[in-house]
C-alpha cells in the first residue's frame, strides 16, 4: 500500500464512492448507446408499448438487421465511407509529409512565410469555404462524385502542423546520415521520416478518418446520389424515407454506422484519446 | 503546379542577385549553389502541399469575402459590387440575430456544463487506481460515435410517447414534454446532446493536464497540512489546471459554435427558428435557399467569431506554461 | 525540537525490496546525512519519516512519539524537495505561508472566499503576514515577497523552499537533495547557509545526499546506504579513515580507495602485489584478505624491495598542491592511484618505474567477503613518519 502515489489509497468508503457516481454517470452516457441496441432489436408492437424493457420479449433483431441493410444500401454507404476516408488520408499524407519535412529539415527562401500561411489554414473552418468550394466542385464537374467528397480534403493544414512537430524533434544527424547513404529527399521521408514519426501517422490518420466518417455537413452539399452517400448522410436519408416510423430498422441501422469506430476505439483505446487529444489545436 | 515553380523561380533570382554583390570565389559560388538546390528541393516537396493551401483554404477565403460583398447568384452571369448591402441585409434579418443569438445561449450552456462535467469525471477517474481506462472509455465513446447516428438514437429516447425520457418521467410523476417540438426545450436539449458528447473530450485533455501536476507538489502539501480532500484540490490540482481549462473553453466553445449535426437530423432549426444556430443558418441559405450573397455573409461573421475564438485560444497555447 | 528513530524499517516497491530492515536513532538537534549512491532507498527512508510512504514493516518514532499512521500534517516534520515542490501559482509569501494558514485557520476559515468572511479570519491572516515577513527576511528573501516562483533564480527558490519549512518550526528539518538543481558554485554557497541554519534552529536535520562533500562537510554523523541496508552510521571523519565495511570504504573519498587482494605470509607480514607490507593482523598464515589503501597513505621510496611496491606509471594528473599518480603494478589488474605532494615528486613522467611505500597503520584490512578486520592497538612497529603532516 503506498500512501500518496499520484493518486492516494483512498478509504473504502471513498473508493466505493467513486465507483459509484462513475458507474452512474457511465450508465448516464451509455444510455442512448443502449436504447439504440435495445430498439434495434425490438419488433414494432413492443417498440410502440407504453411501457419499457431493455430486452425484448420477442427477438426481432434479424429482421429489424435485415431491413436496415436491404430497403437502404447501408453496405454501400458504409463501402462509400470506407473508399472516401480511405483516399482522404492516403492523399493527406502523401501531401502532407514532404511538405512537413521541407517545412522541418529544409533551410529556403519563404519558409516562416509558407509556415504562416499553414498555420492560417489550421484557423479556418472548413464549413467557412464551402461555398466557394461548391462553385469550385461544380466547376471543375466533379459535385455528385467521389472526387467532390474527397477533394476539398487533399491538403490538411493540421497534417503538415502536426507532422512538422514530429519530425523536428528527429534529429538532423538522421537526415545528413542518410545523405550520405545516398537516399534522395523523397527517399528520406518515406524511408526515414514517416516511419520514425509513426505515432504522429496513427494520431493523425485516427483524427482524420475520425472525422470524415462522421462528416454530414460536405457530403450533404456535394453528393446527392444515393449511391454515393457516406454513412451519415445515408442514415439521414434513410430516416427520412421511412419518416422516422419504422424505428427498429432504423436503430439496426444507426447501431451499424456507429459499430465500426466503436470497436475501433475499444481495440485501441489508447491511441483514440492520444489521436483526438492531439486534435486539439485544430 | 504553377504556384510553386513561380515562386522557386522567384527566390532564384533573389539570391543570385545578392550575390552577384558579393565576391564570387568559386567556394562561395558552390555554397550558393548548394542553397539554391535545398531552396528549389523544399519548394518541390511542400509544391503539392501549397498548391492545394491556395485552391482548397485561401482562393475560397478571399471567395467568400468577394461574394459577401456583391450581388452573386448561383448561375448568374455577372456580378457588381453591393458594398456591406448583404451585411446590413443579414444583420437587419430577425432570421439572422435569432440564430446568432440562439448559438451564444447554446455555446454558454454547453462551455460549463463540458467544462464541470469534464473536470468532475477526470477528477473522480484519477483519484482512484482502479478501472481508469474502462472508466474513460465509456465517457469518451459518445465523442468519437458518428453523431447523425447517434441523434437518431437520442430522437428515440426523447419521443414524446415511446421515448425513454417520458416514460421514466411519467414513471417517477414529473411532467413530460414533446422535448424537440417544443420551442422553450429544443435548443437546451440539442445543448444537452452537445454536453454529452463532448464531456468525455474535456475529460481526455483534464486527464492529461492532471497527469503533468507533479508529484512532489502534492507531497509538499501534504508535509505543510493541505491534506484534506477540498485542501488539496484548492492548492494544488484546480490551479495547476487552470492553463487546460481555458484552453478546454475555448476547444470546446468552437466546437459548440460549429454544432450543426444534431440541427439538421433532429429540429432543422425549429420549432420556428428556436433552435436555428449559424452554421445551420448559413448551410440552408447558402445551398437550399441558394441565398449566395447572404450566405457568404453569414459565413463571414462565422468565420469572424471562429478566428478570434482560434487566436484567443492560440495565446493561451502559448502560455500554456506561465506559470514556469 | 525531537530525536527520531527508525526501527527495522521495511519497505518494497511490487517485488524489489528497497529498505531492509533499517534501523536508526538521530539524536536531538544533530545534523544527519543519508549518504549513498542513486537508487539505494534515501529518499525512501526519508518519506516514510514524513509520512508520505508507509513502511511495510518497523516503526517510526519522533521524539518519544511512535508516529506510524499519522499523517505528514501531525508529524510536526517540514521538508525541502529537490524540485522545491514551490506552488507556481502562489506568490512567495503565499508559499510561505501556506503551512501555517493551513494549521492556524479552521477548514472553514480556509474555504475559497467565503473563508475570508468568518470572524478571526483576517487577524489570524495578519499575524500570520508578520511571520512571513520576518521569515523571508531572515533568509534575505525580504524584497521578493510578491514574486512567483517562476520568476525566481534557483538560489532564491531554494530558500523560499527553506522558508516554507521554518517558517512553522518544526521539531525535524527534512531535506532530500536540496542542492542537487543548483550549479556547483552556488551548491557550494548554499550548503555553507544550511550549515549556518542548523547552528541558527539548532533543531534535527536529517538531510538526503548523493554527495560526499556535503555529507563530509555537513554533518555531525553521516548514514552510509547501500541497497536499502545501513552500512555505518558515524561522525564524517570515523567514515573516511574507519570504516566497518569495504563497501563504505569504496563509496567515500575521492580517487577511490586503492583495493588489493593479499595473502598472510606470517604473523606482522602482508603478501600483496608482488611485494611483503609488514601490517599488524590477528590472522593466521595463509588467510586471504584485502588491502584497502587511500591515495594519500602513500609515500615515494628511493628504491624497491621489502616494504614497497613498485610499477610503472600510466598517468600523471597535476591538480596543484598535489598529484594523483596512476601506477601499473605486475600482477594487478587495475591500477594504483597515489596521491602524493607536489614538492616532494618534482619529476614523475609516465613510463618510468616508481616505488611507494604505505603508512602500515593506515592500511584498511577487509576481510574477502568486505567486513572490516580491525587490529588491535596500534603496535610501536608502526611508521615513525609523521602521518600528520601528510595528511590533509
Ligand atoms: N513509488 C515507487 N514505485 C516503485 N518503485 C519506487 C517508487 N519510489 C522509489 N522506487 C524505487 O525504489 C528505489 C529507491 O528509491 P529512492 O527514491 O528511495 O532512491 P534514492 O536513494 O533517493 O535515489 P536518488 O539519489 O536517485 O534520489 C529505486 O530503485 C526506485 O526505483
Ligand atoms: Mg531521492
Amino acid at each position: 500500500m503506498s500512501a500518496s502515489t499520484s493518486t492516494p489509497h483512498l478509504p473504502a468508503y471513498a473508493a466505493i464512492l467513486r465507483h459509484a457516481v462513475l458507474l452512474v454517470t457511465g450508465a448516464l452516457v451509455l444510455i442512448p448507446f443502449v436504447w439504440m441496441v435495445s430498439l434495434s432489436v425490438k419488433p414494432p408492437g413492443e417498440i410502440f408499448r407504453a411501457h419499457f424493457s431493455l430486452w425484448p420479449s420477442q427477438f426481432y433483431g434479424v429482421e429489424n438487421y435485415t431491413k436496415a441493410l436491404t430497403e437502404a444500401p447501408l453496405l454501400r454507404y458504409m463501402g462509400n465511407g470506407l473508399i472516401v476516408c480511405t483516399l482522404i488520408l492516403g492523399l493527406q499524407i502523401i501531401v502532407c509529409a514532404p511538405c512537413a519535412y521541407a517545412l522541418a529539415k529544409l533551410r529556403f527562401a519563404g519558409r516562416d512565410l509558407l509556415h504562416g500561411l499553414v498555420l492560417i489554414g489550421l484557423l479556418l473552418p472548413h464549413q467557412v469555404l464551402s461555398l466557394p468550394l461548391f462553385i469550385l466542385c461544380y466547376q471543375l464537374g466533379i459535385l455528385n462524385t467521389y472526387a467532390a467528397l474527397v477533394f476539398p480534403y487533399v491538403v490538411s493544414p493540421f497534417g503538415i502542423f502536426l507532422f512538422r512537430q514530429f519530425f523536428k524533434a528527429i534529429p538532423d544527424d538522421v537526415v545528413h546520415a542518410a545523405r550520405l547513404d545516398g537516399l534522395s529527399e523523397l527517399a528520406i521521408i518515406w524511408r526515414i521520416m514517416v516511419p520514425m514519426a509513426l505515432p504522429a501517422v496513427i494520431a493523425f490518420s485516427i483524427f482524420s478518418v475520425v472525422g470524415h466518417w462522421n462528416d454530414l455537413f460536405w457530403p450533404l452539399i456535394a453528393v446527392r446520389d444515393q449511391s454515393l452517400m457516406p454513412p451519415p448522410l445515408g442514415i439521414m436519408a434513410f430516416k427520412n424515407e421511412e419518416a422516422g416510423n419504422d424505428y427498429g430498422p432504423l436503430m439496426a441501422a444507426s447501431t451499424l454506422v456507429v459499430l465500426p469506430l466503436v470497436i475501433a476505439f475499444l481495440a485501441a483505446q489508447k491511441w483514440f484519446v492520444e489521436g483526438l487529444a492531439k486534435g486539439a489545436v485544430k | 503546379m504553377s504556384g510553386p515553380l513561380a515562386l522557386s523561380s522567384a527566390s532564384d533570382e533573389r539570391s543570385t542577385t545578392r550575390s552577384d554583390r558579393t565576391s564570387p570565389t568559386p567556394a562561395a559560388s558552390s555554397a550558393r549553389r548548394r542553397v539554391l538546390k535545398e531552396a528549389l528541393a523544399a519548394w518541390t516537396l511542400a509544391g503539392p502541399a501549397v498548391f492545394f493551401l491556395f485552391v482548397l483554404f485561401f482562393v475560397p477565403m478571399i471567395g467568400v469575402f468577394i461574394i459577401a460583398l456583391t450581388d452573386w447568384q448561383f448561375g448568374a452571369r455577372s456580378l457588381s459590387f453591393v458594398g456591406l448591402a448583404n451585411f446590413r441585409e443579414v444583420f437587419a434579418d430577425h432570421g439572422f440575430r435569432t440564430s446568432l443569438f440562439n448559438t451564444v445561449i447554446y455555446v454558454l450552456i454547453v462551455v460549463p456544463g463540458t467544462l464541470v462535467l469534464g473536470l468532475l469525471t477526470a477528477l473522480l477517474i484519477e483519484s482512484g487506481n482502479s478501472c481508469r481506462s474502462f472508466y474513460r472509455a465509456i465517457h469518451f465513446l459518445p465523442f468519437m460515435a458518428t453523431l447523425t447516428a447517434m441523434a437518431i438514437a437520442w430522437e428515440a429516447l426523447l419521443h414524446p410517447t415511446i421515448g425513454l425520457v417520458n416514460q421514466t418521467l411519467a414513471a417517477i410523476g414529473l411532467p413530460t414534454a414533446n422535448w424537440l417540438r417544443d420551442d422553450k426545450t429544443a435548443l437546451s436539449v440539442l445543448a444537452v446532446i452537445d454536453i454529452w458528447q463532448n464531456l468525455g473530450y474535456a475529460m481526455v485533455l483534464f486527464l492529461a493536464g492532471l497527469k503533468s501536476i507533479p508529484q512532489d507538489l502534492y507531497d509538499a502539501a501534504d508535509v505543510d497540512g493541505a491534506d484534506l480532500w477540498l485542501d488539496r484540490l484548492c492548492t494544488v490540482t484546480l490551479p495547476m489546471l487552470g492553463p487546460v481549462s481555458m484552453f478546454v473553453v475555448i476547444v470546446v466553445a468552437l466546437r459548440a459554435f460549429e454544432s450543426f449535426d444534431t440541427v439538421k437530423v433532429l429540429t432543422q432549426g425549429g420549432p420556428g427558428h428556436a433552435s436555428e444556430m449559424l452554421l445551420y443558418t448559413l448551410y440552408r441559405e447558402s445551398f437550399e435557399y441558394l441565398h449566395t450573397g447572404y450566405g457568404a455573409a453569414v459565413a463571414v461573421v462565422f468565420l469572424a467569431i471562429v478566428v478570434t475564438l482560434t487566436l484567443i485560444q492560440a495565446r493561451l497555447m502559448d502560455r500554456k506554461v506561465h506559470y514556469q | 525540537m525531537a530525536a527520531c528513530s527508525f526501527q527495522s524499517i521495511t519497505k518494497s516497491f511490487g517485488p524489489t525490496p528497497v529498505l531492509r530492515g533499517v534501523s536508526l536513532s538521530i539524536a536531538d538537534g544533530e545534523f544527519l546525512t543519508l549518504l549513498g549512491p542513486s537508487g539505494c532507498g534515501k529518499s525512501t527512508l526519508l518519506r516514510i519519516l514524513a509520512g508520505l510512504e508507509v513502511q511495510d514493516a518497523g516503526s517510526v518514532s519522533i521524539g518519544e512519539r511512535a508516529v506510524d499512521g499519522l499523517r505528514p500534517k501531525r508529524r510536526d516534520v517540514a521538508m525541502v524537495f529537490q524540485s522545491y515542490a514551490l506552488y507556481p501559482h502562489m506568490t512567495v509569501a503565499s508559499n510561505v505561508a501556506l503551512p501555517l494558514r493551513m494549521r492556524r485557520l479552521s477548514a472553514f476559515q480556509r474555504f475559497p472566499l467565503l473563508g475570508r468572511l468568518l470572524p478571526g479570519t483576517a487577524r489570524t491572516a495578519a499575524e500570520i503576514d508578520v511571520e512571513v515577513t520576518r521569515t523571508c527576511k531572515s533568509l534575505g528573501i525580504g524584497h521578493l515577497l510578491d514574486r512567483k516562483p517562476g520568476q525566481l533564480s534557483g538560489g532564491q527558490r531554494q530558500r523560499v523552499a527553506v522558508g516554507r519549512a521554518m517558517v512553522r518550526h518544526p521539531a525535524v528539518f527534512l531535506m532530500d537533495e536540496p542542492l542537487s538543481n543548483l550549479d556547483a558554485k552556488l551548491r557550494v554557497q548554499m550548503r555553507a547557509e544550511i550549515k549556518e541554519l542548523h547552528q541558527r534552529l539548532g533543531v534535527t536535520f536529517i538531510y538526503v545526499t548523493h554527495d560526499q562533500a556535503e555529507a563530509m562537510t555537513l554533518s555531525d554523523r553521516v548514514a552510509v546506504m547501500l541497497e536499502g541496508e545501513l552500512l555505518q552510521v558515524a561522525p564524517p571523519q570515523v567514515i573516511y579513515a574507519d570504516p566497518d565495511d569495504r563497501r563504505v570504504a569504496e563509496f567515500i573519498g575521492s580517487p577511490k580507495i586503492n583495493m588489493f587482494d593479499g595473502v598472510v605470509r606470517e604473523h606482522g607480514l602482508i603478501d600483496v602485489a608482488g611485494s611483503t607490507l609488514a601490517i599488524e593482523v590477528d590472522a593466521l598464515a595463509g588467510a586471504p584478505l584485502t588491502l584497502g589503501i587511500r591515495p594519500e597513505a602513500f609515500h615515494l621510496a628511493d628504491h624497491g624491495g621489502p616494504g614497497a611496491l613498485t610499477g610503472s606509471v600510466r598517468m600523471v594528473e597535476h591538480i596543484g598542491s598535489d598529484l594523483f599518480v596512476h601506477l601499473d603494478l605486475a600482477g594487478v589488474d587495475h591500477p594504483l592511484v597515489a596521491r602524493l605532494l607536489a614538492e616532494r615528486a618534482p619529476h614523475i613522467a609516465p613510463g618510468q618505474d616508481l616505488h611507494l611505500r604505505v603508512f602500515p597503520d593506515r592500511v584498511l584490512l577487509f576481510t574477502r567477503d568486505g567486513r572490516r578486520l580491525r587490529r588491535r592497538v596500534e603496535s610501536g612497529r608502526a611508521s615513525v613518519t609523521p602521518i600528520r603532516e601528510l595528511a590533509r
